[in-house]
């Protein structure tokens, strides 16, 4: 039991956190505007959830300009995708049981 | 135990957040019933005016003329009944998806719709110009196959971005076009069953399904 728990990462240890990562791990690129649609929370909520997320080099932040206005959008890295399928299947153990 | 059913929880959410932001989940069943009748009416359109003549190039009659060539008449017949058919098809599906999509509460044109629309037309629009190019050539026997083969196979692959059922009404169109390049005779009978029947059995199962 330990052991599993041992795998459960800190990093998703909150829904919004959980939410981005799937998004994330089946789309190539997603940007803040419809990430925040489909997670339905608010700016403020999403963004500091992406901060702590990039800050551990989950996931990557790409900024641009798509006609005047400014597009953020974010990417999987593939540390965050290994860590995320980890955590994945330490859940999955955990509900096995 | 609580903490077991949180899990639980947020699982089942991911998974639908999985599955809503890669796939395109909003196609009606309806749309398939509407396209499906579209397809059969444009094919008994065609069968009012013009019979089976288009099988017999070496008489002249409402379709060819005295030198076998295809009339212009019959070409323009063709580009309406097509047209026709595309509008009703695209207008009733169009109207189902939306109606579909706004109960689900989800958008309809959204990064998913948008991918599943260039997959799907890709191979559509090959199999149009090559149907158009063998209409061109005189090589109006295989016209139906093309049009079947080509549109099954693009709906095998838009089936990765929506409803993963679509995959086998593709696959049946498929072997329904190659049945169709053998029996040459029967290009309309082919053409009323895997544009109309064909869509017509998927739309209700796919309603009876997802939105019943």
């Amino acid at each position: 039991m330990k052991n599993i728990i041992l795998h459960l990462n800190k990093a998703f240890e909150s829904r919004v956190r959980l939410g981005i990562m799937s998004v994330l791990i089946v789309n190539d690129s997603v940007d803040f505007k419809s990430l925040k649609e489909m997670l339905e929370v608010s700016d403020g909520n999403l963004a500091s959830h992406l901060a702590a997320l990039e800050k551990k080099h989950y996931v990557s932040v790409k900024k641009q300009f798509i006609g005047k206005k400014p597009n953020t959008s974010y990417k999987i890295t593939r540390e965050g995708d290994l860590a995320f399928k980890e955590h994945l299947a330490a859940l999955e153990k955990l509900i096995g049981k | 135990m609580d903490n077991q059913n949180e899990h639980l929880e947020n699982l089942a959410e991911m998974r639908s957040l999985m599955e809503k932001s890669s796939r395109f989940v909003s196609l009606s069943g309806l749309s398939g019933v509407f396209a499906g009748l579209a397809g059969l009416i444009g094919a008994a359109a065609l069968f009012w005016f013009y019979g089976t003549q288009y099988y017999y190039p070496d008489h002249s009659n409402a379709v060819y003329t005295e030198s076998g060539e295809i009339k212009d008449s019959f070409i323009q017949f063709l580009f309406l009944d097509t047209v026709g058919i595309l509008v009703m098809a695209i207008g009733f599906g169009a109207f189902f998806t939306m109606r579909k999509a706004k109960r689900q509460g989800l958008k309809v044109w959204d990064a998913t719709s948008k991918r599943l629309l260039i997959n799907l037309l890709i191979p559509l629009l090959t199999g149009g110009v090559f149907g158009l190019i063998l209409i061109k050539q005189g090589q109006i026997q295989l016209v139906a196959a093309t049009t079947l083969i080509f549109y099954g196979l693009a709906l095998v692959n838009a089936s990765k971005y929506t409803l993963h059922d679509i995959r086998y009404l593709g696959i049946c169109e498929i072997i329904l076009g190659l049945l169709s390049a053998f029996y040459i005779g029967y290009g309309l009978v082919f053409w009323a069953i895997g544009f109309g029947i064909l869509h017509v059995i998927y739309g209700i199962v796919m309603y009876l399904k997802y939105e019943k």
